[in-house]
């Protein structure tokens, strides 16, 4: 086991440094797992060490981004209802996050399902178990529980705009749309529970809805993984979106 | 994003009438795929009624000087003024007039406590369910012509810029309502007049993709509560256009 850290410890820093390198490059990497340089290059993703999972292109490509922000939601609010803050807080958070959690939950499941519907070669399936890290979240805490989901949140509704223009079926564009809204239902509502009394006009603040136009985030790959990539561990590119 | 505005301008010419009343069962506001000035038209129209309504809401002594509704109404009021801009600016000379609204609906409310035989109470339970009717009817009809966006690039991305933000909105003043921020089945919801039921048709829906989402698993992420609100359904051009028809005068 001892052995096994130490070889975690240098294949961190080796990640870094490839994360670095391939955010220089313009590549859009998620995952701060192990990226083991010098292993077999085999096909089999995410099963052999050494071959980093690409969500894909088009229709694929955006399902199995949509399916890793939904496994990193679903994962988040699974935390939150284990966790001490939910247990003792009033009776709308409560409810909030109770519902927040039903909701990526089911989204979740249906992009798996969905996913395993439309995607016919198997080893271009986004897998189902990926690794998160909420180290950096105190789930005790109202203050962290709220302002991750905040985060998550927005984020979330900046993917999905930020990645509609990657789909090629009409069909997928609306289903895209019916859980992206609902997305935006959620930040909106996380935001004014953080400012009760305070900024009531902070659910959709200037922060987040440019004040000019009055139009709201879209993220690229790349922007959503600088945002949301400190909690995915299991590593995998989302290199070319749009070919 | 505005160098793929000269198309939409040379459409402009076959544009037809505006919405309104005297069009209902009119074609010309059919929205098919590619055509971004029906499109674009629809959502403009749509902005035009919220943005005065919003501002008339502002004008009236319904909302108080100040507090915590007030200032909902104004955040949500400044992106509506920018939402008629953007699509306006948009689709240049195709851009539809702003049409003549009655948000008394033909006497049927009086959000505006315009009558003296209006209670302050009434109205400001009339502008709240109105606004929660129009917030509803822009995200289901945004999310009606997104597919009719494809291809269209930045288009397509502003399209959904704009709305999301209406389902902020949407969630904020349902949640001001004392609801939830997401629709659950097809529930319009305490004190919604009964007239606003259209607005919330097809929100039962939990066949997504030819899945039924309540089958994907046991347990409250797949009761039929979370499964219809963590779906929101589109509404075609017409039903949004019929909505938004109640309220215009010409």
């Amino acid at each position: 086991m001892r052995k096994k850290k130490s070889i975690d410890a240098g294949a961190q820093i080796a990640a870094r440094n490839r994360r670095n390198f391939l955010k220089v490059s313009g590549l859009a990497l998620a995952g701060s797992g192990l990226l083991l340089a010098s292993c077999d290059n085999d096909d089999d993703g995410m099963k052999q060490m050494g071959g980093v999972f690409d969500l894909g292109t088009g229709d694929t490509g955006v399902l199995n981004y949509a399916f890793a922000l939904e496994q990193l939601e679903a994962a988040f609010y699974t935390n939150v209802l284990d966790g001490s803050y939910w247990a003792s807080a009033n009776a709308e958070e409560k409810a909030v996050l109770e519902d927040l959690y039903n909701h990526e939950v089911n989204h979740r499941d249906w992009f798996k399902a969905a996913i395993d519907a439309i995607v016919t070669d198997s080893s271009k399936r986004l897998p189902s178990n990926l690794e998160f890290d909420f180290s950096g979240v105190d789930f005790s805490s109202r203050d962290s529980v709220l302002a991750t989901a905040k985060a998550l949140e927005d984020t979330g509704v900046g993917a999905y705009n930020g990645a509609g223009i990657y789909i090629q079926t009409p069909a997928y564009l609306t289903l895209a749309g019916k859980i992206v809204s609902v997305e935006a239902r959620h930040a909106a509502a996380i935001r004014s529970l953080i400012n009760p009394d305070g900024d009531f006009k902070a659910f959709a603040g200037n922060d987040i809805v440019t004040v000019d136009t009055g139009l709201d985030v879209a993220y690229t790959p790349s922007e959503v993984f600088e945002r949301a990539g400190a909690f995915i561990v299991t590593p995998f590119t989302y290199n070319n979106p749009g070919a | 994003m505005f160098s793929q505005l000269g198309s939409i301008s040379k459409k402009a010419a076959m544009l037809a009438v505006p919405f309104g009343l005297a069009t209902v069962g009119n074609k010309a506001y059919a929205q098919e795929s590619g055509d971004v000035p029906a499109i674009f038209n629809l959502a403009l129209t749509l902005e035009y009624l919220e943005a005065e309504f919003y501002m008339k809401a502002l004008e009236s002594p319904v909302l108080g000087s100040s507090g915590k509704a007030r200032e909902i109404y104004e955040q949500i009021s400044q992106h509506e003024d920018a939402h008629v801009e953007f699509l306006k600016a948009a689709l240049g000379d195709a851009a539809v007039d702003k049409p003549t609204f009655d948000f008394t609906a033909g006497g049927n409310f009086d959000p505006f406590m315009q009558n003296s035989t209006t209670t302050m109470d009434s109205a400001y339970a009339q502008l709240l369910a109105l606004a929660q009717a129009f917030e509803d009817t822009g995200v289901r009809a945004y999310k009606g012509q997104a597919a009719n966006l494809i291809g269209q690039g930045g288009l397509l991305t502003a399209a959904l810029q704009i709305h999301s933000v209406e389902a902020r909105h949407a969630s904020e003043i349902r949640r001001l309502r004392g609801l939830e921020g997401w629709i659950t089945g097809n529930q319009r919801g305490a004190g919604m007049p009964a007239a606003t039921q259209p607005v919330y048709d097809g929100e039962q829906n939990v066949e997504q993709g030819g899945i039924n989402v309540t089958t994907l698993g046991s347990g409250s992420p797949f009761s039929m509560d979370s499964s219809t609100q963590a779906y929101d359904e589109p509404m075609d051009g017409e039903t949004a256009s019929t909505i938004a028809g109640l309220f215009i005068v010409s």
